[in-house]
């Protein structure tokens, strides 16, 4: 197997003044091509620094991030984030929200007519076509995450990157926008890494389950496979004996070994 | 358990689905009318509360200075010396002797020219300021203490660099309304999402794209802020240096009705003044009303 996205010795250390902190310790990942990989662990490990690292949004204080065996370390359309808080620029529609990263990716390969078309498939994969003239302060937030993974979509990604895309939802909202990126992920068969601190979220979507140690330092505590085949059902698993062995797993992990300890 | 569960469920749905259509027909029929007294009456409840205020003070001027050897003339009397200039403000007879419209105007068109003036320079100095640490650290301190100097301390200044009025003029226009532009336009900058600036990496905007798309719309209720003192300070401004530079324009006018203890043609001077002043910061509030329309809300 071919490592499509290679984390190598990722190393982070914040300095501010005289004092630093390493908040990420030896990152060692590799994600191969379609495959969906959760990261989780409690707040203040750093899972979303090391999102930001692969994004390019802020660079390894040693190490790197190989893509498809070259190094990325700035942030780049083929590494699309999906934001946590959605990021949508509120002064555009959401049809130009998703048009100006296709204006941007595909300025010489498509012609406008074209890119029209692109941004308007995209928003019909997440069913946000009917609001396209809407602005984001007229939608609600489970629609504005929508049209943020279309967003992100339209790109065209080698990587997608979501950010607990789904932290600022309410359960039924979450479930929905779930089972959404789940048959995206079938469809399209996207490389997708997420960060999350949700045990069911990561046991039904993922591949594999990346748990990180808690900072500072934090490192990465166990990977785990998660053997369930695709397309998944949220009911069905349910009573799923390796789901829930998967998920007992995650839980023992989070909550026994290496459980949140409130900085002082 | 379950029985008498679906029991209500239905008898409930019933009178549901029965009150809902006439529920929903209703409204449609009787607004036209009601909207009409509603709007009309919500006019009146702004309308009549100034109006009345505006007839006692005007009472009260006309009463206080009635009596004879008063100062200054009642409304009445204002009226009268006025009714002229009020009703024809378009003569000309040459020289400074214009109808109140040409005043008006000259003062209008040097504010417009120095404040579009202040307004470009002011941004670009305020994204500037906005973007650039070193170059916030470099000019702050020398804005800050630039603008509290009062804009009549700049007509020497700069008669004696332009060694001419009108130039002078609109160069006191400049330098009064350009530092609440730059301020606020920096802080705007300053205080734009760092999430914005995630998206337009990860899109990849180059800086003048990143410029026109989401600095300038993120900052804009900030910019128009600071325009909007702007345009205020530079009315400010131009009657006071009008009165020092003379020629045509309201600031004169007023200043020649002095000489000439015209009272009362001061007085309308200083009413249209205060209208067109009222107008201009409404115009500019407007035009930021429909620019930030999306950004204003979040």
């Amino acid at each position: 197997m071919t490592a499509y996205l290679k984390l190598d010795h990722i190393d982070k250390i914040f300095t501010r003044g005289a004092a630093s902190t390493e908040v990420l310790k030896d990152i060692n990942l590799t994600i191969e091509k379609g495959e969906y990989v959760s990261i989780i662990g409690h707040s203040g490990c750093g899972k979303s620094t090391l999102l930001n690292i692969i994004a390019g949004l802020t660079n390894a204080t040693t190490g790197g991030v190989l893509l498809e065996n070259r190094e990325v370390n700035s942030p780049g359309p083929d590494r699309a984030v999906v934001f946590q808080n959605h990021s949508l620029l509120p002064w555009l529609t959401v049809y130009e929200n998703v048009r100006l990263g296709v204006d941007k990716v595909f300025a010489k390969t498509k012609k406008r007519a074209e890119r029209d078309a692109w941004v308007m498939h995209n928003l019909n994969l997440v069913q946000m076509a009917h609001a396209k003239d809407k602005r984001p302060s007229e939608i609600s937030g489970g629609m504005k995450q929508r049209v943020g993974i279309a967003r992100a979509l339209a790109m065209e990604p080698k990587v997608l990157l979501l950010d607990e895309p789904f932290g600022a939802l309410d359960a039924l909202t979450r479930a929905h926008l779930q089972d959404s990126v789940m048959a995206l992920h079938q469809k399209l068969g996207n490389t997708i890494l997420m960060i999350t601190h949700d045990v069911d979220e990561a046991v039904l979507l993922s591949d594999r389950i990346v748990m990180m140690t808690n900072g500072p330092s934090a490192r990465i505590g166990e990977v785990l496979e998660v053997p369930l085949a695709r397309p998944r059902k949220r009911l069905e698993l349910a009573t799923n004996t390796t789901y829930l062995k998967c998920r007992q797993r995650v839980l023992e992990f989070l909550y026994e070994r290496h459980r949140f300890v409130e900085a002082a | 358990m379950n029985m008498p569960a679906t029991k209500i469920e239905v008898e409930t749905a019933k009178p549901a689905s029965a009150a809902a259509p006439v529920v929903a027909m209703t409204p449609k029929r009787p607004p036209r009318s009601e909207t009409y007294a509603r709007m009309a009456r919500e006019t009146a409840v702004r309308i009549i509360p100034p109006l009345v205020v505006i007839a006692l003070l005007l009472l009260v001027w006309e009463l206080v200075c009635r009596r004879a050897g008063s100062a200054l003339p009642p409304p009445s009397k204002v009226f009268k010396d006025t009714k002229e200039l009020i009703l024809d403000p378009f003569f000309d007879h040459g020289g400074i002797d214009k109808g109140l419209f040409w005043h008006l105007s000259a003062s209008l068109q040097r504010v417009a020219f120095g404040y579009s003036l202040s307004a470009i320079a002011g941004i670009a100095l305020g994204v500037l300021v906005g973007q650039s640490v070193w170059a916030m650290r470099g000019l702050d301190p020398l804005f800050q203490v630039l603008r509290t100097i009062p804009p009549l301390a700049w007509l020497p200044l700069s008669l004696a660099a332009f060694r001419d009025g009108q130039p002078s003029a609109i160069f006191v226009i400049f330098i009064t309304s350009i530092w609440p532009i730059i301020i606020n336009t920096a802080v705007g900058i300053r205080n734009i999402p760092q999430d914005y600036r995630n998206v337009a990496a990860v899109v990849q905007l180059n800086p003048l794209e990143f410029f026109a798309k989401i600095m300038i719309p993120a900052a804009a209720p900030y910019i128009f802020t600071g325009l909007r003192i702007g345009i205020g300070l530079s009315w400010l401004a131009i009657v006071a240096a009008e009165m020092l530079i003379g020629g045509v324009g309201i600031g004169f006018f007023i200043w020649d009705a002095w000489n000439s203890s015209h009272i009362s043609e001061i007085i309308l001077a200083l009413f249209y003044v205060g209208i067109i002043g009222f107008v201009l910061d409404r115009l500019i509030a407007g035009a930021g009303k429909i620019v930030t329309r999306g950004t204003a809300l979040n």
